[in-house]
């Protein structure tokens, strides 16, 4: 899922500075999740900004809400039943969500209250780690399902690099060396052979340095 | 000019407050616990949500605070270790606002009849009393 973290308070309140009828806008997708915006949050960003506010001597309403996704037009268009209710969104989902709401809507203005930062997964309650950078072009088959993409400091394609210790990364000791794992793993798996492999210069550019990426799937549009 | 008398809401764990309870506000009040604090008991600390704490403020209090079992002898197995993290994150929260964090404390104290209950509301008392009106109640335009 994508993981994302509530920018400070205090920046959320410079932004709506202007504002006295804020919607603060939840999301049931990623960020739901990854308790970063959902209906539980949404709820205490509310309270955060009207006692923010309060305290610098402006009065404002929150309006609150939470739809299903931000990140589908079908859903975005479910915000008009607070049309005339606020003066800018708050919007708890990950920067998909916000870019949606100005895409969609012209006259809304549109605030990020989160800091989208990853696509990761929970290893336990309330730790989130970085497993995938969406680098639009899988080699998890090669590397025992262990991505250096995203795990690796440098990214590297053909690793460990000199910097792995211990099983663990140079950066710092917290981080362990994915290359590492990487060879543990296929060895365990009766696949050591695959690392010797030499990975070729990659190509990044579906890693969007070619530019936005967009996927289109013929079958599905009509 | 009149003293500042600060508004305290005091969340309690119905376990831990039980006895100390037992006669009533008037018998608190005569052990020497303060008039001004509103005592609010419920089923378990666990059960507060950060947003229950921040209403608090939102409804004008100087400062809340959260009494619940030990750490470790929680009735509800972690529901004063939950309590614990979400007065964090208001702890955080104020902060993040410029509000003193001492403003919300947490407390973890034994069950049955004990003078610390009382020592908590008077601590929290003294505190408030030291750091005046909350900034939230300022006036907005």
């Amino acid at each position: 899922m994508i993981i994302a973290e509530r920018k400070p308070v205090a920046e959320i309140i410079e932004m709506t500075s202007g504002c006295a009828k804020i919607l603060v806008l939840g999301c049931r997708g990623c960020v739901s999740v990854c308790s970063a915006g959902g209906e539980r949050e949404v709820e205490i960003l509310a309270s955060l900004l009207r006692l923010g506010h309060r305290k610098e001597g402006r009065s404002v309403e929150t309006v609150q809400g939470t739809l299903v996704r931000q990140c589908d037009r079908e859903y975005i268009d479910e915000m008009d039943q607070w049309d005339g209710t606020y003066d800018a969104v708050v919007s708890m989902a990950c920067g998909v969500g916000v870019n949606f709401i100005a895409n969609l809507r012209p006259g809304t203005l549109v605030f990020p209250a989160v800091n989208t930062s990853f696509f990761g997964g929970s290893p336990e309650q309330g730790v989130w780690a970085e497993q995938c950078a969406g680098c639009g072009n899988c080699i998890l088959h090669h590397t025992g399902g262990l991505c250096p993409v995203a795990r690796c400091a440098k990214s590297l394609m053909n690793g460990p690099c000199g910097g792995s210790q211990g099983g663990r990364c140079e950066i710092h000791p917290d981080v362990a060396c994915i290359w590492q794992q990487i060879h543990d793993r296929l060895e365990s798996l009766g696949r050591k052979e695959q690392i010797i492999n030499i990975a070729p210069i990659r190509d990044w550019r579906p890693a969007g340095h070619g530019g936005p990426r967009k996927v289109v799937r013929d079958d599905l549009t009509v | 000019m009149s003293e500042f008398v600060p508004d305290i809401r005091a969340f309690c764990c119905h376990y831990t407050s039980q006895q100390t309870c037992a006669d009533g506000r008037e018998g608190l009040e005569k052990v020497g616990f303060p008039a001004n604090v509103t005592l609010l008991r419920v089923p378990c600390t666990g059960k507060l949500q950060v947003s229950t704490l921040l209403q608090a403020f939102e409804d004008g209090a100087d400062g809340v605070y959260v009494v619940g079992c030990p750490p470790d002898e929680c009735h509800n197995v972690k529901g004063s270790r939950r309590a614990a993290k979400r007065v964090g994150a208001v702890k955080k929260a104020l902060g993040e606002l410029s509000v003193e964090e001492g403003r919300v404390e947490m407390f973890h104290l034994e069950r049955g009849y004990h003078p610390e209950f009382v020592a908590a509301a008077r601590e929290m008392d003294k505190r408030l009393r030291t750091m005046g009106p909350c900034p939230f109640k300022g006036e907005a335009e």
